[in-house]
């Protein structure tokens, strides 16, 4: 007993990310984490990867996270480290992604004092944490830590951050173990209640034209959930949907995915979510993005919504029947009652229903001409895609017209490998998160699809990626604009791009080069297969710079305020219904 | 068609530690919901747990979002609405300052008589009334007062607890 009342906070610290299974903390040092920095020194069990910025450090916590299902650990220090990190912690809350951030603060004793690099941490983060704990003794240090990991990850994850004053690091004390330590009163529901499931289930079995509409919840409670998702759908013949954070939640080579819904999702989904009458929401939240209009939301349609957070029922639509409880104990629950009740998926309404889908989906929503001298977008990404099919590749995105196109082309048969800032739509995400994934991964082919306005926004981390020889590969689609941004100008602004033109880029080959990083160029559309198979060939990091047309838009596109049934498919398309006013007044 | 905006008193159980009561305010101010009133007090010392009382109003669709936004808050026990719940009883305490001479100050006197109010400070030219009821009683008394002098006004905001003999 006597080592383990001399051990110090830093150690006892230390003790506890062991001990919750924690391999690698994504850090940057200062003066108040030094105890902390000394201790891991003092250490090889724990790895520790430097960042160039704390925001990277919270990105590949975060890349770390989505990739495995298991909590992201950061360390930072306190006052500009912590604040640095507030944008992740945004990131991560919206898009629930289990994070514990270990933050550096002043003593207690000078707490309030307005002492050098102190920040109200705790009342900083408190809005964009799921929990948030200031340590104000040794005694607590290793119940806070171990009941910050349970938090994190438990019910519906999010990030938790842990401020730690300096002399709490250096104090002696006991260490505890993470055995039983749960929290006092927090308890997630996780089973729903039977008889709650089997009304929906009833309804389930007599739509006509029903539809599964599923997000990052179903990716979230893990793999037995997208198994038992797809066993459900491929039982019941239904069609299916994802949100963009549900890729890969459903396998996409499947002929019954009608693709990603929203914004920018396909004409399909989009026409069956208006015209369904079930609906089925499972682990998805009904975000502005995917509903458009919500008077005009699905207006026919019955809806179930399985969630673990009670709050994302009934938020933005009314819903018929409310299941709260975890994914794949929900699903577990359905499967077995849709067995009992031995529905057929051959029904006469349903391949009706079918027939009218099919015909949504001839309009064959995305496509594209590639022709001429100049690389479409488009074209760049789905290359991509062919030529990296079947390997074990994980995609991250940064945010805009890229990152659109990276859902509507890249298709994932599995979870996990589909890693994008959905909620937060955090510029500068991308890279940082295909370090994490690459930590954790190292030996998957793990590519950033980048715009080259984001990629700019965390660039630093290059030097990270040489440092620790992560193979990690920037796909830069280079249109020279911040396009999304140019796009909805050019659509509910009269084409006056104010700000958007991203003047003054750098050599992206030369600036790659000077952090050790292979650097490529491609410019026409005859040269893009080779160039990236150069790309996934070449050892180690390789940022590819994409030239492509700088004036392509997104397409389909709802308008921000439109019903779906007004989507744009084109250039040509049909006209936006003059809802001008209304888009200039959504984000 | 927008529905009704209800007034509905909720109380809490929650872990008495640093922060909770901002975090419950900062959800209120965050997701732009509305506080009427808010009283909060340590209920269970052994278990160290306070008992927040709050009146807010909002859509019925708005009250569930709110009572399942307080009920996410980690240090949070219990969420219950005791408008939609059994029978409740709510109560609120007011001290009310009046000051004044001849009629004026009679008659503060005799009103306080018919409300039960009772003084705990006099000067000669000033009463301290502390008044406990319903908030509609001592808006009422409040209204009374403004004639005869009235200076100043402190409020606890409203504590609430369900009838019968089950707890929270
Ligand atoms: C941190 C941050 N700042 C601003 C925005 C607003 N925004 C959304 S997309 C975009 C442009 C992105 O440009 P780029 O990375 O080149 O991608 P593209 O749209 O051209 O593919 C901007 C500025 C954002 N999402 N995040
Ligand atoms: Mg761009």
């Amino acid at each position: 007993m006597d080592e383990t009342l001399s051990q110090t906070g830093s150690e006892i610290l230390i003790q506890a990310l062991l001990d919750q299974g924690v391999d690698v903390l994504f850090g940057y040092p200062g003066g108040a984490v030094l105890p902390i920095y000394d201790a891991l020194f003092q250490q090889n069990e724990l790895r520790h990867i430097l960042v160039r910025h704390e925001a990277g450090a919270v990105h590949a916590g975060e890349g770390y996270a989505r990739s495995t299902g298991k909590v992201g650990s950061v360390l930072v220090t306190s006052g500009p480290g912590a604040t640095n990190i507030v944008t992740g912690l945004a990131d991560a809350l919206m898009d629930s992604v289990p994070l514990v951030c270990l933050t550096g603060q002043v003593p207690t004793a000078m707490i309030g004092n307005d002492a050098f690099q102190e920040a109200d941490t705790v009342g900083i983060t408190r809005p964009c944490t799921k929990h948030n704990y200031l340590v104000k003794n040794i005694d607590d240090l290793a119940r806070i830590v171990h009941e910050a990991y349970y938090v994190a990850r438990s019910g519906r994850p999010g990030p938790v951050v842990v401020d730690l004053p300096k002399d709490v690091l250096i104090a002696t004390g006991r260490y505890v173990g993470p055995a039983n330590v749960e929290h006092r009163t927090y308890r997630p529901s996780i089973k729903a209640e039977p008889e709650r499931v089997a009304p929906a289930v009833d309804l389930m079995a007599r739509a006509k034209r029903p539809l599964f509409y599923t997000g990052g919840g179903i990716i979230n409670s893990g793999p037995r959930a997208c198994d038992l998702l797809t066993e459900l759908v491929r039982l019941s013949g239904y069609p299916i949907t994802n949100t963009l954070m549900g890729l890969g939640g459903y396998p996409a080579s499947d002929g019954q995915f009608l693709g990603m819904l929203g914004m920018h999702g396909t004409y399909e989904a989009n026409m069956a979510m208006a015209e369904c009458d079930v609906m089925i929401a499972v682990g998805a939240r009904f975000d502005d993005r995917v509903t458009g209009r919500l008077s005009d939301f699905s207006k026919g349609s019955t809806k179930i919504h399985v969630d673990i957070d009670p709050s994302s029922i009934n938020k933005n639509v009314a819903v018929d029947f409310p299941i709260v409880g975890d994914a794949a104990s929900v699903l577990e629950d359905m499967i077995a009652l849709w067995k009992e009740k031995r529905v057929s998926s051959k029904r006469d309404g349903l391949a009706e229903w079918w027939r009218q889908i099919d015909a949504w989906r001839a309009k064959d929503c995305l496509s594209y001409e590639q022709k001429g001298e100049v690389i479409k977008p488009q074209y760049a990404i789905q290359r991509l895609y062919e030529l990296t099919k079947g390997r074990d590749v994980y995609f991250t995105t940064e945010v805009g017209q890229h990152q659109m196109w990276a859902a509507q082309f890249l298709k994932f048969e599995t979870p996990k490998h589909w890693i994008t800032s959905g909620g937060l739509g955090t510029m500068g995400f991308g890279f940082p998160a295909a370090m994490g994934v690459q930590v954790a991964h190292p030996d998957a082919l793990v590519i950033d699809v980048a715009g080259e306005a984001s990629f700019l926004m965390n660039m630093q981390e290059l030097s990270t990626i040489s440092q620790y020889r992560l193979p990690v590969k920037v796909f830069i689609v280079n249109n020279q604009y911040m396009g999304m941004v140019r796009q909805w100008q050019e659509f509910f602004h009269g084409g006056r791009y104010s700000e958007s033109y991203m003047d003054s880029l750098p050599d992206f080959v030369k600036l790659a080069e000077s952090f050790g990083v292979t650097g490529l160029r491609v410019e026409r559309p005859d040269e893009v297969d080779d160039a990236i198979r150069r790309m996934i060939d070449t050892d180690g990091a390789v940022l590819l710079d994409v030239r492509v047309s700088p004036e392509e838009n997104v397409f389909p596109m709802i308008p921000g305020g439109a019903a779906h049934y007004e989507m744009k498919l084109g250039p040509d398309g049909a006209a936006m219904g003059g809802r001008e006013e209304d888009g200039m007044v959504l984000v | 068609m927008e529905a009704a905006v209800e007034r509905h008193t909720i109380s809490l159980l929650v872990d008495n530690e640093a922060g909770v009561l901002a975090r419950v305010i900062g959800l209120f101010s965050g997701r732009g919901y509305n506080i009427e009133s808010l009283t909060v007090a340590e209920v269970d010392k052994s278990q160290t747990v306070s008992r927040i009382n709050l009146v807010t109003s909002g859509t019925p669709m708005t009250i569930e979002q709110i009572k399942a936004q307080l009920g996410r808050l980690v240090p949070v026990h219990k969420v219950i609405d005791l408008t939609t719940g059994a029978p409740h009883v709510e109560r609120e305490l007011a001290l009310v300052k009046v000051a004044g001479r001849g009629e004026e100050r009679v008659e503060s006197l005799r009103i306080a008589d018919i409300f039960r109010a009772r003084v705990v400070d006099a000067t000669n030219e000033s009463f301290i009334f502390e008044i406990s009821g319903s908030s509609d009683k001592l808006m009422a008394f409040i209204k009374l007062m403004e004639p005869l002098g009235l200076v100043d006004i402190s409020r606890t905001g409203v504590v609430a607890i369900s009838r019968g003999m089950s707890p929270l």
